[in-house]
């Protein structure tokens, strides 16, 4: 047994995610980004079954591992009760903290990602907000969207929302406290050492 | 028989005293709908559930966008739990789909391997100082909703019926993947019939259009949406769903995701820009509707104060077949009273 298997062993998921594959292929059936993307669920946990770490670095540094779209299609059909969608989550886990997701395009991406979701959430305290879907970079929301955020603050009151707003309410301020209790979990549970790491990695 | 599979897959959905987690893509694309949520639960159902005002994001989506440590959104959910149990609840409703997914993802990981329910309990310490419990239900707002469907019936000035010919209207139900596909007896009816929106739509005088594609993925994607190099893939799940069901020509589409809610919605406007197309017979497009709204027009509830002039395809031949009356002149007005400027027309799809 390498290194590499052992690595992803050790993570939680992976016991409940992979059990016994029998290659079956249901999982690339319902897939649906087996549909859009040269990509193939039941390979992968044929390879990660293997133990060979040589190709299981190939695929850590390849694109496939990013194809996934996590629907989770893939948990409900298989027969043995394995989750490929999170076998992928492992692999993208293991992938970032070699850095080894820098040597394909699509791993390079989570760069992006990070500098979006990754600092709204430690800034506003949610994943998304209104004011970080900017129109011009989401031309597929359409105009309602872009008159929305225009006039965000005489509309938000009517639909009963308190925009930036304190006390509760939908799409209310998030309070400083909060935001540095989240920032402290991020720092103590690793949330923040991943951060550095993905945006720090030279390509 | 298939039809009546749903009935061996019930779950416990607690009947009051629920804590409300808002969720970052309904308040963002939806506020009027988890407004609308709370006064059906609140004024209509008579229940108490607590809104508070310190929490925020489960993190979901930067934890299946991969930029989030799973112990991280494990603890991140923990300080949510510990606002319930500082607020003296036991009943957990988190208003998204994906966050729903989540939590029951990390109560099942620390039901089966307790050692990390300890280590959370440990990582929430060090970094709050809080404490927290497992919730003892943890539900959907549309579990809720499902579950008092027929005493909101009888509350209901209006029903689901072309009140042009008397006949039923026809509704698309979309569940949003991380309802049940994860874990399939968390769902009403668990991921292969789940009866959570077909419940409502028949409850409410509805048909529900049963096609191919019904149970596909809306094409969020995740990451594949957040990039917008990979948007692709969105839109071509979302197109995939709108040709398997345009032959069954839909009245409105319901979703209790609101990501799915959004995408249908606005990935209808981007096909008919793109590709002249779309998905009704007149060049409309097909309503996508939250449950919420659903129900909340049903009520008798203003359409614009449940927000449905923020959708990209336009209610108004919806609102005119069920018989919900509506003023134009209020659509874009203000809080304040003042009317707004109009938003700007798309080239293909009609509005």
């Amino acid at each position: 047994m390498g290194n590499l298997s052992d690595l992803f062993k050790q993570d939680i998921r992976f016991k409940e995610a992979l059990k016994a594959c029998m290659n079956c292929g249901i999982c690339t059936a319902i897939c649906p980004a087996a549909e859009f993307f040269p990509y193939d669920p039941r390979s992968i946990c044929d390879i990660v079954q293997r133990d060979d770490d040589e190709t299981i670095e190939k695929l850590l540094r390849s694109d496939t591992i990013w194809y996934c779209g996590q629907c989770m299609s893939c948990k409900t059909r298989c027969p043995r009760g394995n989750v490929p969608g999170e076998v992928i989550n492992v692999l993208r886990k293991i992938s970032q903290e070699l850095g080894y997701n820098n040597d394909c395009p699509e791993g390079r991406k989570q760069k992006e990602i990070m500098q979006g979701v990754g600092v709204n959430i430690l800034k506003i305290g949610y994943c998304v907000h209104p004011d970080t879907v900017d129109p011009k970079m989401h031309p597929e929301q359409g105009p309602i969207w872009a008159w929305y955020v225009e006039h965000i603050k005489d509309i938000a009151p009517r639909l009963g929302a308190n925009y930036n707003g304190d006390g509760p309410g939908a799409l209310r301020k998030i309070r400083q406290e909060n935001l540095d209790e989240i920032r402290k979990i991020f720092e103590v549970t690793g949330g923040m050492d991943l951060r550095e790491k993905v945006m720090n990695d030279k390509e | 028989m298939a039809k009546y599979y749903w009935n061996e897959y019930q779950k416990t959905i607690a009947d009051d005293k629920y804590f409300y987690e808002r969720s970052c893509i309904r308040q963002t694309f939806f506020p009027g709908s988890e407004t609308a949520f709370l006064r059906i639960v609140r004024e209509e159902l008579g229940k108490d559930i607590y809104d508070e005002m310190n929490q925020h994001t489960c993190t979901g989506i930067g934890y299946h966008a991969d930029v989030v440590p799973l112990e991280t959104t494990m603890t991140v959910v923990a300080r949510l739990f510990s606002l319930m149990k500082d607020a003296g609840y036991t009943n957990y409703v988190p208003s998204c789909v994906t966050s729903f997914g989540v939590f029951s993802e990390m109560v099942e990981i620390w039901n089966h391997q307790p050692e990390t329910l300890e280590k959370t309990r440990d990582y929430l310490r060090k970094a709050t100082g809080r404490e927290f419990d497992i919730p003892l239900n943890l539900v959907h707002p549309s579990d809720i909703i499902y579950k008092y469907r027929f005493e909101l019936k009888d509350k209901m000035k209006y029903a689901l019926v072309n009140r042009f010919t008397g006949k039923p209207l026809q509704v698309v139900e979309h569940i949003g993947c991380h309802y049940a596909k994860i874990f399939p007896e968390k769902g009403v009816g668990k991921a292969e019939f789940p009866h959570v929106l077909a419940g409502m739509i028949e409850a409410w005088g509805g048909e529900v259009v049963d096609y191919p594609e019904r149970r596909h993925c809306c094409g969020f994607g995740f990451r594949h949406y957040l990039l917008q190099s990979n948007r692709g893939y969105s839109i071509a799940n979302t197109k995939k769903k709108f040709e398997s069901m345009e032959p069954f020509e839909p009245d409105f589409i319901v979703a209790n995701c609101p990501g799915c809610t959004m995408f249908m919605d606005k990935w209808q406007y981007t096909i008919a820009e793109m590709e002249h197309k779309t998905y009704d017979k007149d060049g409309y497009g097909i309503p996508v509707l939250t449950y919420e709204e659903m129900a909340g027009l049903l009520l008798g509830y203003n359409p614009w104060e449940l927000g449905l002039q923020l959708h990209q395809v336009q209610s108004e031949i919806l609102l005119d077949k069920i018989g919900i009356p509506y003023d134009p002149k209020e659509k874009y007005k203000a809080a304040d009273g003042r009317i707004l400027p109009k938003p700007e027309r798309p080239n293909n799809l009609l509005v």
